[in-house]
């Protein structure tokens, strides 16, 4: 290093050690900053197929789009000539900053962003860029102190061992324990750490404006742990492990937490970790839910009324019936309406159900709604979580049943998610006969859904009915007529069994929830 | 007060620890609010303008005067308007009807400023029965006969939970880390309630029924009365702290009163009385959201009744001199009801020429404070016992919060809770300390109290009331119900002299729904028989 100040004869070899040290040092960075830069692209590529799917094109977008970069950023690279200490400490900085923030941003931008694909690939662009300028600035600052040929292999040497330790470390340790936004912080900070360390490496090169830049470092480093630490809170370690795909959205409101994840087969809903639906097969659910009352009602329904449901699914299935004139959603939790509307996946899943000018949107607690608000209308679909809290066992309540019988009008029907009759078939029958002790005749149906297992609903009417033979002359996916007729055959193993009514004050409901779910646990 | 005095009257209430908190880490933040009025001032204020007898500038006629609106007097206005008695009116002293079974409404929910439920009528509680009908709360009737109250009045599940050691637990029988030696003596505990709720004597009648009229006289359970609660349960080898922890809060949730102090006879009502027999379970508590100012409200929708007026005298030839706000007048009433308690009928009824009008003297009212916790949001809870109605800290002298919209099924959101605090001692002594409190001083004990299990309350606390009851309720002390001197009983309290009769909860010594209610009915009937 042609600025340092020479040495009296004594310390020559001294300093030859230094300087031989100071080029280890430089190799290892070789090997983190190589580390690095792999794992922002493979963080790029599986946030792109988790998000969008399809994962050989999101890979070989990535990949090409990274290594194109990458090139761009080699050549851009002679442009720089002055000041190469500073300079490669102020990129590292920058591939922290971009690189770090990259799956947390990514994540956001899929809520929000309509064109998240361009996002993705100017995130990844960008990186390209930065990680394609970090190998040609440090090969130069090396230069003049080893024989070209050795540098050339030995930057190559540390740079393709950090690739391989990267491509190990990427799906064995970093995904599985940190999780994607976490990795891609840790990483960021990796970078921030190479820049950190070059201020003190490369001191020599980077005269007055060393403490500067260290300022810097040591800012672009909090930054980094803090969100992580963030991260930390917002998902707990127990949360990411909970759910086999990836947790691209989470929410925690007043009345519950709220997670999307996304995997090879689509989007998955849980509320306070029970699975809400899953769009790979959540027709089936829906499609039986509401179909069956909209075919039992004397005539064709034109008031429809749906309490739950905020994720817009059975929603969805009610408006394509050309009869409704008008919708009626009553569901707690604003979060989950607004969710249902503004996340893309979810908006095109319910088919933007809560853009239709037929549908009002009410968020209050329906126990209390249903007593205060009159009317009546000629469907009813109950799509309440399954009855694990007293808060939900309410909704299951023969005093909840009498007010729904109420506000159904004369011939009209009812159709009520009813848990798992072979799961839990003492809380099935008991919502079957809670609804029979109000007044209700019901007709007990199940329909099989991957995700769940055999689901259980029950179809009702203010009197005496048979189950619907006919389906709607709608483009349905799961519903026709013997698959129909099959729903409300019962096998040996849910067939009814003696319960006790679910009343307001003993909520034996959610007892028999409690204890049949738990074996299942 | 300031902050060191603020301190000391939080010391008083809940304890040093909670004292010693407050106040740590700067002034914590006392949210608006207000002490409410219970009619204390202008009732004191009577007591100070009896000597000077106003004149009476005019008389007004009524066939019946019912001096006081609180559950016993309108009940009696009631049962007079079901028997078709017309001119019939009820002066009360505050400005609110129904005594300590009022209520309040506010946007979010309604709210009870004392008595809170009623336990569900057995079939021979027939008035109550056709109240409750009145109110469409009675759903049918059981095959025995037994009316079935309405879904939507009983209390919903989960109906109490308590708070100890940083959680909560379902129920109010701390369960978790009982030994077998705790459960044993429980199990014996419930034995004997069994016992005493398959009681009847030789007429049939069970040793303790709601209302307590309906109570055998055999002395094998009247001599309950004289011994304390807590010496009956010694007797019997009943220790264990967790069987007299749930005593003690029996005893103070009903009596204010700790189970040293209270009758055996009252203590052992409180579990018996509700239980129709052995072995069976505790009937129904019947609630609404403000408690049973829902049955005040039923009771008062006919009755005329005139607020604000202070009752200065009565005669037993029925006439009635009073102060309204529109000055002194006086009534001439063919029958007047005297629905006061004890402690006012003792300084406003004159006793007629050579008579004394029976007075119990010793009569012991004990003080309460309720305030009334107007909440924007609820606390964060952790996933232990859920939210109950009821809600109660095991370690506070307080008896915990219930949750106004518990009942309607309004689990989220802005609600009401409504805190209750008993002073089981000296009731004198408590209204001495107390006097002199302001909003500020109850409203942190009411904080620093919630703030055992809820750390994140005060944030969200819109305002709060707070209301002192320096006579709150009558308090069965040992040998108060039928020794004490009381030949017959209490009983003789409620006869009637010349044009007067008497009715309220006082004339029980309990103070309960169930006894004004009773006691305002018989006096009714008494009347309707005099006016024949």
């Amino acid at each position: 290093m042609a600025a340092e100040p020479a040495a009296p004869d004594g310390g020559r070899r001294r300093e030859a050690d230094a300087v031989r040290l100071r080029a280890t040092a430089l190799y290892l960075n070789v090997f983190v900053v190589a580390i690095c830069g792999l794992i922002y692209e493979l963080l790029a590529g599986t946030l792109g197929s988790y998000l969008l799917g399809d994962s050989v094109t999101q890979f070989s977008l990535v990949i090409g789009l990274y290594l194109s970069a990458m090139g761009a950023g080699a050549w851009l690279s002679r442009r720089i000539t002055g000041e190469l200490g500073r300079r490669f400490i102020e990129i590292e900085l920058a591939v922290a900053v971009v690189g770090g923030a990259s799956a947390p941003v990514l994540f956001l931008a899929y809520g929000s962003v309509a064109h998240f694909q361009v996002v993705l690939l100017g995130f990844v662009a960008a990186i390209g860029v930065l990680v394609g300028l970090e190998l040609p600035l440090l090969m130069r600052l090396l230069e003049g102190q080893v024989a070209f040929k050795d540098l050339v292999s030995r930057v190559l040497t540390f740079d393709y061992i950090g690739a391989l330790a990267a491509a190990v470390m990427f799906p064995l340790v970093l995904v599985p324990r940190l999780g994607l936004v976490r990795s891609s912080l840790a990483i960021g900070a990796a970078n921030a750490c190479v820049g950190l360390w070059g201020t003190w490496l490369l001191a020599g090169r980077l005269g007055a404006g060393r403490r500067g830049l260290r300022l810097r470092a040591l800012a672009v480093l909090a930054v980094m742990a803090a969100r992580l630490a963030m991260a930390g809170r917002l998902t707990s370690w127990a949360e990411d492990e909970m759910y086999a795909d990836p947790v691209v959205f989470s929410e925690t409101t007043p009345y519950q937490r709220i997670v999307v994840t996304r995997g090879r087969a689509g989007f998955q809903l849980f509320l306070n970790g029970n699975l809400q639906f899953a769009s790979a097969d959540e027709y089936r659910y829906h499609e039986a839910l509401v179909h069956p009352a909209m075919m039992a009602a004397e005539a064709p329904p034109r008031r429809a009324l749906i309490l739950g449901g905020g994720d817009g699914l059975a929603l969805r299935e009610v408006l394509a019936h050309p009869s409704i004139e008008a919708v009626t959603l009553v569901d707690l939790d604003p979060a989950m309406t607004d969710l249902a509307r503004r996340f893309p996946p979810l908006g095109e899943l319910n088919h933007h159900a809560f853009g239709d000018r037929r549908v009002t949107v009410i968020n209050d607690d329906a126990m209390v709604w249903l007593d205060e608000h009159p009317g009546t209308w000629d469907v009813i679909i109950v799509d309440f979580p399954d009855p694990n809290t007293f808060a939900l066992g309410k909704l299951f309540t023969r005093l909840f049943y009498r007010r729904l019988r109420a506000r159904l009008a004369p011939g009209g029907a009812v159709s009520v998610q009813a848990t798992s009759p072979l799961f839990a078939r003492r809380s099935y029958w008991c919502i079957i006969e809670t609804m029979r002790s109000a007044g209700f005749a019901v007709q007990p149906y199940h329909v099989t859904v991957p995700s769940f297992g055999v689901w259980g609903y029950a179809l009702a009417r203010q009197a005496p009915f048979l189950p619907p033979t006919r389906v709607p002359a709608l483009p349905l996916r799961f519903l026709n007529p013997p698959a129909l007729a099959a729903m409300f055959e019962l096998p040996a193993d849910m067939a009814p069994v003696a319960v006790e009514i679910n009343q307001l004050d003993n909520q034996a409901l959610v007892r028999y929830y409690e204890k049949e779910w738990r074996r299942w646990e | 007060m300031g902050v060191s005095s603020r301190r000391e009257f939080v010391a008083l209430l809940l304890g040093a620890p909670l004292a010693a908190a407050l106040g740590c880490g700067g002034r914590a933040r006392i949210p608006p609010g207000a002490l409410v009025g219970t009619g204390m001032a202008r009732g004191h204020a009577v007591v100070r303008d009896l000597a000077a007898a106003p004149a009476v500038p005019a008389w007004r006629e009524h066939a019946v005067v019912i001096v006081g609106a609180g559950v016993a007097g309108l009940a009696a206005a009631w049962e007079l308007a079901r028997r078709g008695i017309r001119d019939v009116v009820v002066l009360e002293l505050d400005d609110v009807a129904g005594g300590t079974a009022r209520g309040g409404t506010s946007a979010v929910t309604r709210y009870p400023w004392g008595a809170h439920y009623i336990v569900a009528p057995q079939r021979d509680q027939t008035e109550l029965i056709a109240l409750l009908g009145e109110l469409g709360a009675i759903e049918g009737t059981a095959a025995d006969g037994t009316p079935i109250v309405d879904e939507a009045m009983r209390c919903r599940e989960p109906e109490e939970r308590v708070f100890y050691r940083g959680r909560w637990y379902e129920g109010l029988y701390l369960d978790a880390g009982a030994t077998a030696e705790d459960r044993r003596q429980l199990a014996v505990f419930r034995r004997e309630i069994d016992r005493w709720s398959a009681w009847r004597d030789a007429g049939g009648r069970r040793a303790f029924a709601i209302p307590s009229s309906r109570s055998t006289a055999d002395p094998e359970v009247t001599a309950l009365d004289r011994m304390s609660f807590a010496a009956w349960l010694d007797a019997r080898g009943l220790t264990s702290e967790r069987l007299r922890w749930l005593c003690d809060y029996a005893c103070r949730d009903d009596y204010a009163l700790l189970a040293a102090d209270t009758s055996a006879w009252a203590g052992l009502f409180y579990f018996a009385a509700r239980q129709r027999t052995a072995g069976a379970a505790a009937q129904s508590v019947v609630t609404w959201p403000d408690g049973n100012a829902a049955l005040v409200r039923q009771l008062a929708a006919r009755a005329a009744i005139e607020t604000g007026v202070a009752v200065q005298r009565i005669d037993p030839g029925g006439e009635v001199v009073a102060i309204g706000p529109g000055g002194a007048f006086g009534v001439r009433a063919r029958r007047v009801i005297v629905a006061v308690p004890s402690f006012v009928r003792r300084r406003i009824v004159a006793a007629p020429p050579g008579a004394t009008v029976p007075a119990a003297a010793a009569d012991d009212h004990g003080a309460w404070a309720v305030a009334n916790v107007h909440l924007r949001g609820r606390p964060a809870e952790a996933h232990h016992a859920p939210p109950a109605w009821d809600n109660v800290f095991r370690d506070s002298p307080s008896l915990g919060y219930v949750s106004a919209t518990h009942q309607r099924g309004r689990d989220r959101g802005p609600t009401v809770w409504t805190w209750y605090y008993p002073f089981p001692g000296d009731a004198r002594k408590a209204r001495t300390q107390l006097a002199g409190a302001s909003y500020d001083d109850w409203a942190e004990v009411v904080l620093a109290d919630l703030e055992r299990a809820h750390p994140d309350v005060r944030g969200l606390v819109g305002h709060i009331e707070v209301a002192f009851w320096g006579h709150g309720m009558i308090r069965p002390r040992t040998g108060a119900l039928f020794g004490g001197g009381q030949a017959g009983g209490r009983i003789a309290l409620a006869a009637r002299v010349g044009r007067l009769h008497f009715a309220h909860t006082d004339l029980s010594g309990l103070a309960l729904f169930e006894e004004a209610f009773d006691h305002g009915l018989r006096a009714a009937r008494e009347v309707a028989e005099a006016l024949g």
